[in-house]
């Protein structure tokens, strides 16, 4: 699931988007609800809303003439698989120096 | 959707006890750069070696952000530590709100150490997992993964 993380990845690296989803945390939203709390303009927010429904973090249905969007679960256990990835990589590096001439061990009694 | 623990396991050629105090002493020396909460760059990542010790970086502008402390100091064999940062990037200080890293230091020979990390306990920080297999309520203590997320996408 590497590409979908990196996915992901990309669609929080702007800060709106970061926004969004904070804002997403308290419940499902609309569009022009997401709009009127964010200092973003209600297209920008229905563009962002696109790159993150492509990216796997939200997701939408309609709701009489409104269309709601809400945090997708699925999406947040893709977050944990990096967090996952990051730990990896604190552990090798970890092992890196464990291992390495320049922390000697020092002789144990 | 149950939040599975993380676990991750390494084997490292030295001795427990240097296992030991390069993970904690040494945090700094290997801790990865890109891994970090506040805007600067990183200037120093510390574990303060000892029971109830702090577990905090330090930016380049000089200010410092706990991420958590050490709730179990038991060298050379395991320290357990917190993890405070909540969903909204923020050190949260209730210690009910925390989710736990366990790493545990196992002797396979004079010079074979195996590392067992766990990181568990995430629905701590805030709304239950039911609330976030549901969809309904937000992602509690995920948000704060989805900030470190996005602190590695701008790195």
């Amino acid at each position: 699931m590497a590409a979908y993380g990196s996915d992901q990845l990309a669609a929080l690296a702007d800060p709106s988007r970061r926004a969004i989803v904070e804002a997403l945390r308290a419940g499902p939203r609309a569009v022009g609800e997401l709009a009127a709390d964010l200092p973003i303009s209600r297209p920008a927010v229905s563009q962002h809303l696109k790159v993150l429904k492509a990216a796997g973090l939200v997701a939408d249905r309609a709701e009489g003439t409104k269309r709601l969007y809400r945090l997708e679960p699925d999406g947040i256990a893709a977050v944990r698989a990096y967090l996952d990835r990051m730990w990896s990589d604190a552990l090798k590096s970890f092992a890196d120096l464990a291992e390495s001439p320049e922390s000697p061990e020092e002789e144990q009694p | 959707m149950t939040l599975e623990p993380i676990r991750k396991t390494i084997t490292v050629a030295c001795s427990r006890e240097h296992a030991f105090k390069t993970y904690t002493e040494a945090f700094d020396s290997w801790w990865p750069r890109e891994h970090h909460i506040g805007q600067g760059d990183l200037a120093e990542a510390v574990l303060e070696p000892k029971p109830g010790g702090r577990w905090y970086e330090r930016t380049t502008d000089g200010s410092e952000c706990d991420w958590g402390e050490v709730l179990v100091w038991e060298p050379p064999a395991r320290v357990v530590l917190t993890w405070r940062i909540d969903g909204d990037w923020k050190v949260d200080p209730d210690p009910a709100h925390a989710s736990e890293i366990e790493v545990r230091f196992v002797e396979e020979g004079p010079r074979s150490t195996r590392v067992e990390l766990e990181h568990r306990a995430f629905e701590r920080h805030g709304e239950t997992a039911a609330k976030v297999h549901d969809g309904v309520s937000g992602d509690g203590g995920h948000g704060g993964l989805l900030k470190l997320f996005a602190e590695k996408a701008v790195a």
